[in-house]
């Protein structure tokens, strides 16, 4: 059966100032189908799609649906059309309940809150979501803020809906729950468009993958007939290859002793529980788990930003001679050598200067060693070039503010800096979160490089795939505790994944 | 027991300045505007209430019917609120200056053409400006029958007050209802949390927030016109009004942004200002006294920022203005 063509965009070009985020693009939406948008970072796939939500106007070009040239001129003509699209940054008022958020500028007569929450119910029912419809948003998890959102558009009657990179934040858990009801809806006749940089969930979702590269249209291929590799080449535009290589350090030497360290939150949870492990210099150590399972806990701590209850931590200098770093404070550890390139759900809200440019944010982190008032522009804005060529970050130049620039570029400037620091113990979290695969593989070979200068890289992250690749060493974690450490060389992905579910009594391990 | 309650009522008269000045910002900071030249504004409402009910009364003379006469009074005070803070809002809103210095700029500009109408009347009518004797009792008259003043205790704590004070209950719960149960009330919480959010779900961001901002400054003008009214007597007195626009900005963080907090909070409030008049402890000098009520904001703020209650917090986009082609 050949499913009925919803939205068809024609030529459509968007600039920004000199940056060309669209030129002449054509995409086709079908009902019935998930469609896949592909493209590095900063390739235009959140500009095209802002233009189908009536955020942004194109310069040129025309957007059809069902065969009628329509105009989108704000966000409340694009549910008209039933278009809806669900943003990377949420739009939800967080006093508010489920429902109350869901009708927010619904003009449909007196205003009644529970026939309004019946016909939630009835949404989430038909499709498979769960969410209490009177909770307040302040009390929901990120995946419940995404599902309410994707109630609200359907609540509107959309049937044409877009998810910008719906699963960067979302556990693998979440994700295929989501993915369900992506389904279902698919089922149902609707037309779906996601945004994702993780292969494998192109593959596992979508009916056609479009891919963009650096504003311009590439094509459009049934998922059916390709694979990850062949997306990728078509996505970079020339070959590239999708290994890590993972070089044996010759010496490596202890450098980190964590020793029964224990932490307790503000309501008295424990959220690690006599932690103990060594990190060696010259080895990347993965750290794995369900997320929540005090991965952010063990980071923070060890970077002097959570309390510690019990416990210690012990740096070795070159000289063999040990520091202790419970107890000092973020600033004294990092004077040390322990850096940390921790990447947080809010890119800009960490260590960023929005306003400013590259260079501007990389001496925020530079500043403190320069001598005299004055400061010196020369040695960041080095620094910031080389970033800029390493990562490709997509800008117009090294002073242009890091607001303007796409969600993954954003963050690599943040990741680049961090590195640039040259640590002697390099913390990172999600390290690749919202970066296209391209990019991602330039971190996983950065932090190798790192790793055979001899640096200590904790590595905690989410694709276990990735972690069995990249890592020499383990580390799992469980509601808090250490299951176990294994090598990364001789195990499997199954032999982790139970470690990581392994105490199904604590609370942690469950989310 | 009698001066107890004779200092209950004291406090319920203040109480009542106090509540229409603190409701008004209520309805202005859940915008998201935080407007601090309620001391202007509450000036101007003084000074315009009285040039009101004043200048009717000349002109009618001996026939000034008292319900018009308070009519007019609350009319010119809040015209000349709503004014007052029509500035503040095109400055803020349209022109996007800087709330607080605005604010701090209304203050200053609001007491001045305060003192300048009071002064004026005052030398153009020849040294002494007050209203008749019949329009001060009017003003100052109860509004139940004497039966229910007379009963034992609660008849004077309860049955006892000016107009003023059940007007000030009766809007307080109907803003109650308003931000409860009307899509109005939510449309215009949801702006002053987040504008942008309101904004992307299609709420015209420009109108609640000049709306909330205007009626709430004309709120707030209203308790200047009732202070002079009632507990200066009638006169321009600008000694008296000095430093409760700033009360009644403390008392919006103390109400924790609840228009029924208001009620009991303003009288509490009244009450701390008067004791130093009524209760004098010889060692404690009045000045303190006089920063009670600062410092029992103090404690509420961080008594509530310990808790760390999402809903007890400020509304979130308070001082902040709104720009909707930032990125
Ligand atoms: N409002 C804006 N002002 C200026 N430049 C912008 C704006 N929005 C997007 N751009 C630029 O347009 C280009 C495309 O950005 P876009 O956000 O569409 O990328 P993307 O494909 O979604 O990338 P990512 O995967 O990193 O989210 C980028 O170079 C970005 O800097
Ligand atoms: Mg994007």
């Amino acid at each position: 059966m050949e499913n009925k063509c919803a939205i068809e965009m024609r030529n459509i070009t968007k600039r920004f100032g000199q940056v060309v985020a669209n030129d002449s693009i054509n995409l086709k939406l079908y009902r019935g189908e998930i469609l896949a948008l592909l493209g590095e970072n900063g390739s235009g796939k959140t500009t095209l799609m802002n233009m189908l939500s009536g955020i942004y106007q194109p310069d040129a070009g025309e957007i059809f649906k069902d065969e009628e040239q329509i105009y989108i001129h704000s966000p409340r003509e694009a549910y008209e059309y039933g278009i809806g699209m669900i943003h990377q940054h949420y739009k939800l008022i967080e006093v508010f309940s489920a429902t109350q958020n869901i009708i927010l500028g619904l003009n449909d007569g007196k205003m009644d809150l529970s026939a309004a929450e019946k016909k939630v119910k009835e949404i989430c029912d038909r499709y498979g979501f769960e969410i209490d419809p009177s909770k307040k948003v302040y009390d929901m998890s990120v995946s419940q803020k995404q599902t309410i959102e994707i109630v609200k558009m359907l609540y509107r009657g959309a049937d044409i809906l877009i998810l910008d990179e719906p699963t960067a934040v979302l556990t693998p858990q979440e994700t295929n729950k989501l993915f369900k009801v992506l389904k279902n809806m698919k089922m149902d006749g609707k037309a779906i468009v996601i945004i994702t940089h993780k292969l494998h969930e192109v593959m596992d979702v979508s009916d056609k993958v479009a891919v963009l590269r650096k504003g311009q249209y590439i094509g459009t291929v049934n998922t059916s007939e390709t694979n990850p590799q062949a997306l990728t080449d078509m996505m970079v535009g020339h070959a590239v290859s999708l290994n890590i290589d993972r070089p044996k350090y010759a010496e490596p030497k202890k450098k980190l002793i964590v020793e029964g360290l224990t932490c307790i939150d503000a309501e008295g949870i424990k959220k690690l529980d006599s932690v103990s492990f060594c990190a060696y210099t010259g080895e990347i150590l993965g750290v794995a788990g369900i997320s929540g399972s005090g991965q952010k806990e063990l980071l923070e701590a060890m970077t002097g930003l959570y309390p510690v209850k019990e416990g210690s931590i012990r740096f070795i200098n070159d000289s063999g001679s040990e520091v202790e770093l419970v107890g000092l404070t973020p600033k004294r550890i990092r004077a040390t050598g322990v850096g940390m390139a921790f990447v947080p759900e809010d890119r800009l809200g960490m260590g960023l200067v929005g306003s400013m440019g590259m260079t501007g944010n990389m001496m925020l982190r530079s500043w403190k060693n320069g001598r005299g008032a004055l400061l010196k522009k020369k040695e960041p804005e080095e620094l910031a070039n080389r970033v800029w060529k390493d990562l490709d970050v997509v800008t117009p130049g090294v002073n242009y503010p890091v607001r303007r620039l796409s969600g993954g570029n954003v963050q690599k400037v943040l990741v680049g800096r961090e590195i640039a620091s040259q640590p002697e113990v390099l913390l990172t979290a999600y390290a690749v979160r919202g970066l296209d695969i391209n990019t991602s593989y330039t971190i996983y070979n950065l932090l190798t490089e790192q790793k055979m200068n001899g640096v200590a890289v904790v590595y905690v992250g989410e694709d276990l795939d990735v972690l069995l690749e990249l890592a020499d060493r383990i580390l799992v974690l469980c509601g808090g505790q250490v299951a176990g450490v294994v090598d990364a060389r001789n195990t499997t992905k199954e032999e982790v994944g139970l470690m990581m579910t392994q105490f199904n009594t604590s609370g942690g391990a469950h989310e | 027991m009698s001066t107890l309650i004779t200092l209950i009522v004291a406090a319920v008269t203040f109480g009542t300045v106090l509540m229409y000045g603190t409701l008004g910002e209520i309805l202005t900071e859940k915008t998201g505007n935080l407007n601090l030249g309620v001391e202007g504004i509450m000036y101007m409402g003084g000074a315009f209430g009285l040039a009101g009910a004043f200048y009717y009364e000349k002109a009618a003379g001996a026939a000034a019917s008292g319900p018009l006469a308070i009519s007019i009074a609350i009319l010119s005070a809040f015209v000349a609120g709503m004014a007052a803070s029509a500035i503040y809002s095109f400055l803020t809103i349209t022109l996007r200056a800087n709330q607080n210095v605005t604010g701090l700029a209304l203050s200053i500009f609001g007491t001045g053409i305060g003192q300048f109408v009071g002064e004026f009347m005052r030398v153009s009518e020849g040294g002494y400006v007050a209203l008749s004797n019949h329009l001060k009792d009017a003003f100052n008259a109860t509004v139940f029958p004497s039966f229910f003043i007379n009963i034992p205790v609660v008849g004077r704590i309860f049955f006892s007050h000016t107009v003023f004070f059940y007007l000030a209950v009766i809007l307080a719960v109907l803003m109650y209802l308003f931000f409860k149960k009307t899509r109005t009330g939510m449309y215009l919480t949801a702006v002053g949390e987040s504008p942008s959010t309101s904004d992307a779900a299609g709420i015209n961001v420009t109108k609640y927030k000049y709306l909330g901002t205007t009626i709430g400054g004309g709120i707030s003008a209203i308790g200047g016109m009732v202070y002079i009214m009632t507990t200066a007597g009638c006169v321009w007195n600008h000694e008296g009004l000095s430093g409760v626009g700033w009360l009644a900005v403390a008392l919006v963080i103390f109400c924790i942004w609840r228009p029924l907090n208001a009620i009991w909070g303003s009288v509490l409030f009244g009450a701390m200002m008067i004791m130093y008049l009524r209760v004098s402890i010889p060692f404690i000098p009045t000045e303190i006294y006089k920063i009670l009520p600062y410092i029992v904001t103090v404690i509420v703020l961080v008594l509530t920022s310990m808790k760390n209650s999402r809903d007890k917090q400020p509304p979130a986009s308070l001082g902040l203005n709104y720009f909707r082609e930032e990125r």
